[in-house]
């Protein structure tokens, strides 16, 4: 039975090992992954805490219907106090380790402590071993899984890694798994790689009870024709993402030259088209690749066609590597992309992070903020390809004194920088931003700047915002299974009514996480993809819990409450800048200079943003501050927290 | 009427291994890749995917060596079948089976082999991109000489254009 999972409590400095069952009254409450690990983060964390200090608790878990029947449930969650934030850190990831987690007999690991030499964990049918890792340190992350499985004599061991980056405590290094599967926001690599946790590798082989599981296998073929049936989805599963930063890009939503433009001009060697072209040179007529169980297949294969790094295989690049290695930085070859995106992979750090951060340090430069002695001599000018990717070996070794300097994050690097820096950071709560300009689109700007974990697309993006759906669909959707006759708008341009579809979407996507299933299989991309209404059979098939479309919205506003008290306790205010839901001054005062008429000239309008904000703080029951009113609590049932249930 | 098999094209899979899930749900009712029939047996470093399932050998050498007879073939379906009433639990089949596609499952003491679910294979239902079908035996050349024709075809357009 998928409710028979465990959760372990590890100690990596005692070497305790405490395994429990997790109380029914927790799955009612906040379901599993990332609802349940926002939970356990807000009990076990000791406010004001250092993230890498060893009481910060790593904590990492499967959803509820990971490995079951509910199309696509590989997504791994993992959860800490951010070290590039000192917020909410939390980042979630596909490819094979959840289900591999689940067979092994676990669903939540929380992990305190710090070794006190390089281990890896090894989690096998119920039990959990510490083990040596000195051999592993300093290799990269594909390298270090096929060692974990040459020592154990199993190739179907399954690995959560850190590479180098990790290791160097570059706050937002990355976990990974598989080639290119990367929980890469917020910096969870460097929580592992302070507490000397080189892997986490998971076997199992003991059976999930699946509670009806004819009706489980016949829903899920129901469920897995919905999505692949839909267009975007058979698009994702032709081109994968880069599609989605093709589309983005010709319209003019795609920040450029870190936040100058909101285009990249003569970028055909970076079109989706052309990255497939590759893919099918290399590897051949089928190089895309998924997730377990998922049907969408939206990863490409590919080995680097040309450079230094010719032939070297790996998976993707996603639209967030296009974002990175071309857009941001003004750079315009396939070559670039796809190397960056190696280099990443190995290394193990967010390249959505560096990407950003790195097109912000080239602002600098040609600024003449940054001088040339400060770069070692680099010439760090935008379209530089070399310099950019030098500047990725860099960061994730420390090496010179911007590489050591950007590796801190941010806000760290222009308090280090000085001058006036900060106010060519994209950024928000200390975390850059997605390689999207949000300054056409209100509803995604407020997105950002109220994401829990930061300036990021998947809290709560509708993205569908984008599609001028007609008003009566729009309320179809964002009208359930909560009632809401408030304004909404078709229009992508309008204010109105966007807080409530932000508001529906972070309950949406916090479900998801909940359950252990990819956006991809949701009302992200597609209008027609299954939420709410389709969650409570999926459920029932497979675990035999019973919830309504209203009590998953319950959960997950409880779960996205749980993140922000976390939050709140750990300094989110309001309008601050560097802590709270604020954007970049750009996103008011600089008009988009590139893209279709209805991006051309566009800003985010301050009062009517602050607006949107405070509707948005009302249908979240929060004051005009944004902190929870006492009733809010009350109604969650989140009054007593901390609860120390689990 | 003609007996169907697997066919398995291990270029389109895309190493989701959901047939492996479907497997074991239909055939115990539980979520657990050590009791499916069909395995996905990977090159991750390469990108390469390989299901790995019974062929309903012709001359099986698994039923030659089974020394309590428990597997022989069916004349009616031409499938390879296992009869636990027979099964001492050797194992000899999974030593000689060619294909590594007969396993040994732990949790029950029993050995599992394909039974192509009875004429309505789960593997193949679920899999989107027709990396595995099930096809009519006498089919199964034409339809690889279909597949070879078109890449020879795809080849010479592409030589044409030069």
């Amino acid at each position: 039975m998928t409710l028979n999972r465990k959760i372990a409590y590890i100690d990596l400095q005692s070497g305790e090992i405490d395994i429990k069952p997790i109380p029914l009254e927790a799955r009612k409450k906040f379901i599993g992954g990332r609802g349940l690990d926002a939970y356990l983060l807000y009990n076990h964390a000791p406010q004001g805490c250092d993230p890498l200090s060893p009481e910060n608790p790593l904590i990492v878990s499967g959803g509820i219907l990971t490995s079951t029947l509910a199309s696509a449930t590989a997504r791994t969650h993992i959860m800490a106090k951010s070290p590039l934030t000192g917020l909410l850190g939390s980042s979630n990831m596909g490819g094979f380790f959840a289900p591999e987690l689940a067979w092994a007999g676990f669903h939540h690991l929380v992990i305190k402590g710090k070794a006190q030499k390089p281990v890896y964990l090894f989690i096998h049918n119920g039990e959990i071993e510490i083990r040596d890792a000195q051999d592993l340190w300093g290799q990269t992350t594909t390298e270090t899984q096929w060692a974990i499985r040459e020592e154990l004599g199993d190739e179907e061991v399954k690995g959560l890694v850190i590479g180098p980056a990790g290791e160097n405590l570059v706050r937002f290094a990355n976990v990974m798994t598989g080639i290119k599967n990367s929980g890469g926001r917020t910096g969870m690599g460097c929580v592992m790689g302070s507490k000397n946790l080189k892997a986490i590798a998971a076997r199992g082989t003991m059976d999930i009870q699946i509670a009806h599981p004819m009706e489980a296998l016949e829903y899920n073929k129901r469920f897995i024709d919905q999505i692949t049936s839909s267009k975007v989805n058979q698009t994702q599963g032709t081109l994968g993402t880069p599609f989605i930063w093709g589309a983005t890009n010709s319209w003019g939503g795609i920040r450029t030259r870190n936040f100058q433009y909101n285009q990249l001009e003569y970028a055909d060697d970076v079109e989706p088209e052309r990255i497939d072209e590759i893919a099918e040179e290399t590897i051949g007529p089928y190089h895309m690749t998924g997730c377990f169980g998922c049907q969408v297949h939206c990863r490409a294969q590919y080995k680097i066609p040309s450079g230094p790094y010719a032939g070297k295989y790996d998976e993707g690049p996603e639209y967030t590597s296009q974002g990175a290695f071309a857009g941001e930085p003004d750079c315009k070859s396939a070559e670039t992309v796809l190397t960056g995106n190696h280099l990443v992979d190995q290394y193990g750090v967010d390249n959505l992070e560096i990407g950003s951060i790195i097109s912000w340090a080239m602002e600098l430069y040609e600024e003449g903020i940054l001088t040339k002695e400060q770069t070692d001599g680099l010439d760090l000018r935008f379209g530089n390809d070399e310099a950019l990717l030098e500047m990725v070996h860099r960061i994730c070794t420390r090496k010179g004194w911007l590489g050591d300097t950007l590796a801190d994050g941010g806000i760290p690097a222009s308090e280090k920088i000085g001058k006036n820096s900060f106010d060519y950071l994209i950024q928000v709560k200390g975390m850059s931003n997605l390689h999207s300009d949000e300054r056409a689109t209100p509803a995604l700007a407020l997105n950002v700047a109220t994401a829990s974990r930061g300036s990021d697309h998947l809290r709560s993006r509708p993205a569908i915002d984008l599609y001028h759906l007609p008003e009566k669909v729009l309320r179809k959707i964002y009208g359930s299974p909560v009632p809401y006759d408030g304004p909404l708008s078709s229009e992508h341009t309008s204010y109105q009514g966007k807080a409530w579809e932000v508001f529906w979407q972070e309950n949406c996507y916090m479900a998801v996480d909940c359950l252990g299933i990819c956006k991809y299989h949701t009302l992200f991309l597609g209008a027609t993809l299954p939420n709410f209404e389709d969650w409570p059979k999926v459920i029932y098939y497979n675990t035999g819990l019973e919830f309504t479309p209203k009590e998953i919205w319950d959960v997950a506003e409880r779960c996205n409450m749980i993140e922000r008290l976390f939050n709140l306790r750990e300094g989110l205010k309001r309008d601050d800048l560097k802590k709270g839901d604020m954007l970049n001054h750009r996103y008011f005062d600089e008009p988009c200079r590139r893209g279709a008429p209805d991006v051309i000239g566009m800003k985010i309008d301050r009062e009517k943003f602050k607006v949107m904000i405070d509707e948005f703080y009302q249908h979240k029951g929060l004051d005009e501050k944004g902190v929870p009113k006492p009733e809010t609590l009350s109604r969650l049932d989140l009054s007593g927290e901390p609860s120390h249930l689990v | 009427m003609a007996n169907k098999i697997l066919k398995i094209d291990f270029e389109k899979c895309t190493g989701c291994r959901l047939c492996e899930l479907v497997c074991a749900v239909k055939h115990h009712n539980v979520s657990n890749p050590a009791r499916s029939r069909i395995r996905i047996v990977k090159w991750e470093s390469e990108g390469v995917y390989i299901p790995m399932a019974c062929q309903q050998c012709e001359d099986a050498p698994c039923a030659a060596a089974c020394p309590a007879k428990a597997l022989s073939r069916n004349p009616d379906t031409g499938r390879v079948e296992l009869d636990y009433d027979k099964c001492i639990g050797c194992r000899t089949c999974v030593t000689v089976c060619p294909f590594g596609a007969i396993h040994f499952v732990p949790i029950d003491r029993k050995v599992i082999k394909c039974d192509l679910c009875d004429g309505d294979p789960q593997c193949v239902r679920f899999c989107e991109v027709g990396a595995i079908q099930f096809v009519d035996e006498a089919d199964l050349g034409l339809h690889k000489s279909r597949e070879a024709a078109q890449r020879i075809r795809t080849a010479d357009a592409k030589a044409g254009a030069l």
